[in-house]
Order: C-alpha cells, then sequence, then structure tokens
C-alpha cells in the first residue's frame, strides 16, 4: 500500500501535463486543420464539383480531369511499383541471410530512397527519364520526332512509383514476417521447391501485406507534387489525358497553382478548398483503410 | 499439385522396380535442379537490386545534370543549341562578333544581332578578349559557367536578369533558419508526446494517440502548405503582428507539422525499445514515474531520439511544397524570422519549369538538387550507422 502511495508531488504532474498537453496540441492543430478544410470545402462539394470541367479560365466549374488525371497516375504508378516492392521483400525475408552484406545495403538503399526529398525524385526524373531515356527513345524508334523526350504521365507515373517503392517494401516485408515459420517448413518438409513454397503459401498469405502497401503508395502518391512539378503535370487541359505521352492535371497540382499562381486567388477560394478537400479524404480513406488492414495482419501474429 | 503427382509416380516406381536405381536414392536426399526455381531465384535477386541501382542512377543523373558548371572548357561538348539558348535568355557575355563571324551565312542571324545589339556592345571586350575564331560556340559557355561558379559564393540570387548571379548563400541561410524554427517547435512537441505515449498514457489512451498523431503523416504536404497560407499565416500574423505575411516563421511551424509525425514515431520506438528492466529497476530504488521517464527512459533512448531528429532534419531541408507555399519565396540573407525566406528545394520547385533546358540556370538548379541529395544521404547514413550502433551499445550496457 505504501508503495502504490508513492510521491506525487507538484514537479510530476507539471511533467506529465506537459507531455500530455504536447501531444494534445499536436492533435488540436491536426484537427484544427480538418474543420477548417471541411468547412471551407463543404459548399462546394457535390456531385457536380467532381465530375466537371473547369470553367471560366479556371475560376468556375469542378475539377474532373484533376481527379482523372490523379487516377490514372497512381494506376500506373502502382503497376510498376507494386510487382518490384513485393519481389524486392520477398528477395529481404525469404532468400537472403538476414545479416549478410547484401541484404544490409539492400535495405539501407530501401531506407534512403524513403528519405530523400521528393523534389530530387523530380530532378531525376527530368534528368534520367525525359532527358535520357524519352530523348533515346526518340532518336531511335522516331528519328528525333519528340514526342517522349518531354514531360507525360508515364515519366510522371514512373517517377512516383520510386518515390513509393520504399512503402510498398516496408509494408510487405511486414507481412511476410507475420507468416509462420512452420507453414514454410511444412511445405518444404512435403517436398515443394523454395519457389513453390513461396507462390503457394507465402504470397497468398501475404496478400493483405501487399493490399496495405499499395493503399498506402496510392495515398502517398496521390498527395505528391514536387515529383511531377516537371515530370508531367499541367496547368489546365481542355481535354483528358488519351495516351501515355500526354501531360494530365493532378488534385495536389491543382491546389497549388490555384493557390499562388493564379490571377485571382480569392474568388476561386471555394474551389481551393473543395479541391483540398476531396485530395484529403481520398488520402486519409485510403490511409484508414489501411490502418486496419495492418492492424488486422499484426493481430494474426499474436494468435 | 505437378509436385504430388512427381513424388506419388516415385513412390509408386519403388514398388514396381524390384531393384531400386541408385538414381532414386539420390532424387530423394538431393535437391533436384528446376528451372523454374533457377529461374525465379534469379528474377527476384536481381529485381532487389532494383533501390540500389535507384540510388545509384539518382546520384548518377543528378550529378550529370549538375556537371557541366564545372568543367573550364577543358573539352566541352559541342553544345550549338543550349548555347543559342542561353544567349536568347540572357544575352550577357556572349561572344556575339565571333559569332557572326562564324553563322555569317545562317539566315537568323540579323535577327539576333538586332534583338541583343545593346548587350553585345557592352560586352564586346569580353569577346574580344578571346582569339575570334577559336572562341567558338563553347566558349560562350564555359564563359558563362565560369562567371556563374564565381557567383556561387556571393549574396545575391538574380538567376534571370541580364547580368545572372547564382549566390547560393542567400539560400542557403533562408534554409537553415527555417530549419531551426521548425526544429525548435517540431522537436520538443513530438519528443514530449512520444514521450507521454510511451510511460504515462493509459493503454487505451495511447492507441487512440497514437494513430492519430501518424495520421499528420498521410496529409499531403500541399495540404499543409495550402492551410499554411490561406489560414496559418492569418492567424499568427494576427497573434504576432508582424509585417510580411508569408515568412520564415510561418513556413518553419507549418514544416513543423510535416516533420512532427516522422519525429514522433521514431522517439516513440527508441523509447519503447528501452528494456522494461530499467523502468522496474528505477521505480524500486523509490524513483517517482515522472523522475524515471525523464532521467531514465528519455537518457536511455538518447541516439534514437537523435536519429529522429536527423530526419525530422531531412525532411524539412527537401521540402518543398511547404516551402514553396507558405514562407514567401524571397531569396532575403536576413536573420529576422519574420523575413520571407526561399529555400533550397522550393528555388528548384519554382524555377525549373522555366530554364532553358542545358543552360547554367539550369545546371544551377541541378547542383542545388545534387547538394540536397547529398545532404540528406549523410544524414540518413549517420542516423542508420552510427546511431544505431550506439543505441544497441547503451541497451545492452556495453
Amino acid at each position: 500500500m505504501m508503495l502504490k502511495n508513492f510521491k506525487r508531488d507538484a514537479k510530476g504532474f507539471i511533467f506529465e501535463g506537459l507531455t500530455l498537453a504536447s501531444a494534445l496540441i499536436i492533435i488540436a492543430i491536426l484537427v484544427v486543420m480538418l474543420v477548417v478544410i471541411i468547412i471551407g470545402g463543404k459548399s462546394m462539394f457535390n456531385w457536380e464539383f467532381l465530375t466537371t470541367f473547369p470553367t471560366d479560365g479556371m475560376t468556375k466549374g469542378g475539377i474532373f480531369p484533376a481527379i482523372y488525371g490523379t487516377a490514372i497516375l497512381v494506376i500506373i504508378m502502382s503497376i510498376a511499383a507494386v510487382p518490384f516492392g513485393t519481389i524486392t521483400a520477398i528477395y529481404l525475408t525469404e532468400y537472403a541471410k538476414e545479416n549478410s552484406f547484401i541484404a544490409r545495403s539492400i535495405r539501407f538503399a530501401v531506407r534512403t530512397l524513403a528519405v530523400i526529398p521528393s523534389i530530387i525524385f523530380g530532378l531525376f526524373g527530368l534528368g534520367f527519364f525525359i532527358k535520357f531515356v524519352g530523348t533515346e527513345m526518340d532518336s531511335v524508334f522516331l528519328g528525333g520526332q519528340l514526342k517522349w523526350g518531354q514531360p507525360n504521365i508515364l515519366w510522371a507515373s514512373l517517377t512516383m512509383a520510386l518515390l513509393t517503392l520504399p512503402v510498398v517494401i516496408v509494408s510487405v516485408e511486414e507481412a511476410l514476417k507475420t507468416i509462420p515459420r512452420e507453414l514454410r517448413e511444412a511445405s518444404l518438409a512435403l517436398g515443394a521447391t523454395k519457389w513453390q513454397t513461396i507462390r503457394k503459401v507465402v504470397l497468398p498469405g501475404s496478400m493483405s501485406g501487399i493490399m496495405t502497401g499499395t493503399i498506402l503508395a496510392v495515398s502517398r502518391g496521390a498527395g505528391e507534387v514536387a515529383p511531377i512539378l516537371f515530370t508531367g503535370a499541367a496547368y489546365y487541359l481542355a481535354t483528358l489525358p488519351g495516351s501515355l505521352s500526354d501531360q494530365f492535371m493532378v488534385l495536389g497540382y491543382h491546389i497549388y497553382i490555384m493557390s499562388t499562381q493564379s490571377a485571382n486567388v480569392d474568388q476561386t477560394l471555394p474551389i481551393q478548398f473543395g479541391t483540398t478537400l476531396v485530395l484529403l479524404i481520398l488520402t486519409f480513406s485510403l490511409n484508414i483503410v489501411a490502418i486496419i488492414l495492418r492492424y488486422r495482419i499484426r493481430r494474426r501474429r499474436i494468435v | 499439385m505437378n509436385n504430388k503427382k512427381n513424388s506419388i509416380e516415385k513412390v509408386v516406381g519403388l514398388f514396381i522396380h524390384k531393384k531400386p536405381n541408385p538414381a532414386d536414392k539420390i532424387d530423394i536426399t538431393h535437391k533436384r535442379f528446376r528451372w523454374s526455381d533457377f529461374i525465379a531465384e534469379k528474377i527476384i535477386k536481381s529485381v532487389a537490386f532494383l533501390s540500389i541501382t535507384i540510388i545509384i542512377l539518382i546520384f548518377f543523373f543528378v550529378f550529370r545534370e549538375a556537371f557541366p558548371i564545372f568543367s573550364f572548357g577543358e573539352k566541352e561538348k559541342p553544345k550549338t543549341e543550349q548555347n543559342s539558348a542561353t544567349q536568347e535568355q540572357y544575352g550577357t557575355e556572349t561572344t556575339m562578333p565571333e559569332k557572326q563571324e562564324q553563322y555569317g551565312v545562317e539566315s537568323n542571324e540579323p535577327e539576333q544581332q538586332e534583338q541583343y545589339g545593346v548587350q553585345t556592345d557592352e560586352d564586346t571586350t569580353m569577346g574580344e578578349s578571346f582569339t575570334p575564331i577559336e572562341a567558338t560556340e563553347s566558349g560562350s559557355s564555359t564563359d558563362n559557367n565560369k562567371s556563374a561558379i564565381k557567383t556561387l559564393p556571393t549574396k545575391t540570387w538574380q538567376p534571370v536578369s541580364d547580368n545572372p548571379r547564382y549566390g547560393l548563400l542567400p539560400l542557403l541561410i533562408g534554409t537553415i533558419k527555417i530549419t531551426i524554427i521548425s526544429l525548435l517547435f517540431a522537436g520538443p512537441l513530438a519528443i514530449l508526446a512520444a514521450l507521454y505515449t510511451s510511460v504515462f498514457a493509459p493503454k487505451r489512451l495511447k492507441e487512440l494517440i497514437k494513430p492519430t498523431i501518424e495520421m499528420l503523416a498521410g496529409v499531403p504536404s500541399v495540404v499543409i502548405g495550402f492551410f499554411a497560407l490561406m489560414v496559418m499565416a492569418t492567424f499568427l500574423q494576427n497573434v504576432f503582428g508582424y509585417d510580411v505575411r508569408l515568412n520564415s516563421f510561418v513556413g518553419g511551424i507549418a514544416m513543423g507539422l510535416a516533420a512532427i509525425p516522422i519525429i514522433y514515431t521514431i522517439t516513440e520506438d527508441a523509447l519503447t525499445a528501452v528494456p522494461k528492466t530499467y523502468y522496474e529497476a528505477s521505480l524500486a530504488l523509490g524513483a517517482s514515474k515522472w523522475q524515471t521517464a525523464f532521467f531514465v527512459i528519455l537518457p536511455a533512448a538518447t541516439p534514437g531520439i537523435f536519429a529522429a531528429v536527423l530526419l525530422g532534419i531531412g525532411r524539412v531541408f527537401g521540402e518543398t511544397m511547404i516551402a514553396l507555399m507558405a514562407t514567401g519565396n524571397a531569396a532575403m540573407m536576413g536573420l529576422n524570422p519574420f523575413e520571407s525566406v526561399r529555400t533550397l528545394a522550393a528555388t528548384i520547385g519554382a524555377e525549373m519549369a522555366e530554364v532553358v533546358f542545358g543552360d547554367t540556370h539550369y545546371n544551377v538548379l541541378f547542383l542545388i538538387g545534387s547538394m540536397l541529395f547529398i545532404f540528406t544521404f549523410a544524414l540518413n547514413a549517420i542516423a542508420e550507422f552510427w546511431v544505431k550502433g550506439k543505441l544497441m551499445k547503451k541497451i545492452q550496457g556495453k
């Protein structure tokens, strides 16, 4: 009893209160941000806004091309990032020895990829995809005619895929680790080869992890703007992108240009808030799905 | 399935052949070579190297585009197109008279001359210091690069003017200023919040607070930038009453919001990694809960917290969208936090779309990019190797 009743002096209250206060401040800022954006964008958030083109020099109308562009971007990005990310994760958990030099350097590379500023990916996309690969493709296939050597949706998506690769790798790896060792050993003992074990036992068990990785990657890719600033995003397009070599509009870039580059910022304020709200709803709902999926994966490990 | 069939056939085969073939024995004890397995392993291995390859490619290609600025005309690649582009944009320090001699036949030459007549006059001294014909197209480019490299450590960033100056100092100071402000804001908040969730909070509350703070990581930086630009800037201006609405203070706070989830998550991990025995021993010695938290657990997790702060710095240093939207984007040298600043990353984001490819300005922007890359790479390497080693030593008590 004496032990339980230890000194709760004033200092203790102050320090504990301080830590609680900082946690609450962070949450309060987040809540204020969400509330302000929801209130600001609520009036614009309707079906018409989501499904029409911008009109009157982008001062009225909807944001359909931006939503469409974002969707195409994340789809191509996932097609590129998810298989490669999954395979890397499989290598790290199934093939590589835990502390071998190769595995450690791959892990280091993945973590480095995760912290490189997104603008560097933009520069890389410009220097590698557009100026090197694109220009070479033009000179080889099209005889110097400019088609791929300029910003377009393919290069933007691939740049974004590089950015989201570590996200996929980390979540798939986490899921692969939750698959019990006994399952693998049982499969091997039954005579299955390593590849058969991976294909028939490990991969089906990690489907939810791959899903989580994909969703997190999509949420990240939909929100990033810096990598696509000069690899394919366009200010305004009257038509939807029809092929991979077209430029496209994106929600995040739309917010950026409408709030800083447009001539009448005050007039388009509701559109900006509306666009921000759409982007926020998109990324948040994806994040929440990912959190739920991840929670279920973690629970499986305990059971 | 296939495999099952095989093994059944083998078992049947054992009964049919009265004398078991020695090859069958080997089949059971040794792995048979399978093409599918072999190919799968090779593919998986080579794909796994992709991330390393990407890092190397980023190194190579970002530097490649930045490199021409360092070439003092030793062996200059012929850059005719880029060169004329340079002249069109800046028109300074060109070698127009020589050009005329060389390209006298070309039809567009008179046009160019008309356009830049004035500038050519004042720069003829530059041009004539070269021997007329040998200072060819490459001459002007290296010339540009030479003068550009001289302006790198100066105090003015004026890339688009008659006399372009690429002084990186104001950008560097602006970036450092913003980084310090955002760390002063985000660091204590995130670390204390992590301490609360890992030590003080009841389990239920912890499971509520932790995901909520991590939700902040899911807010796209352009949304934080928009919020800072539209709401926070006005609010903070009303509270503090400074003159310039968008300044390094607003930008720093906004970037702090982006850094908080990173610092929080890593600090939280480091704090929970501290062995429970530390906590129990401290309590058993009669320390109260807060004393344990501040004097035992926090010091034990210092290397991890250090790593968290380093990665937070990396995030703020390279953050582009918030810097573009909320800092005012004026390259100023002052140390006053309520002045507009322009960061390195924002400079790339704002100006890359407007430069001429292959031009000096373009190379300088890539140079800034390589600086950012090296800096974040180094930060990550420190956080990864040095700090982790220290943390391990500390916890294992060696």
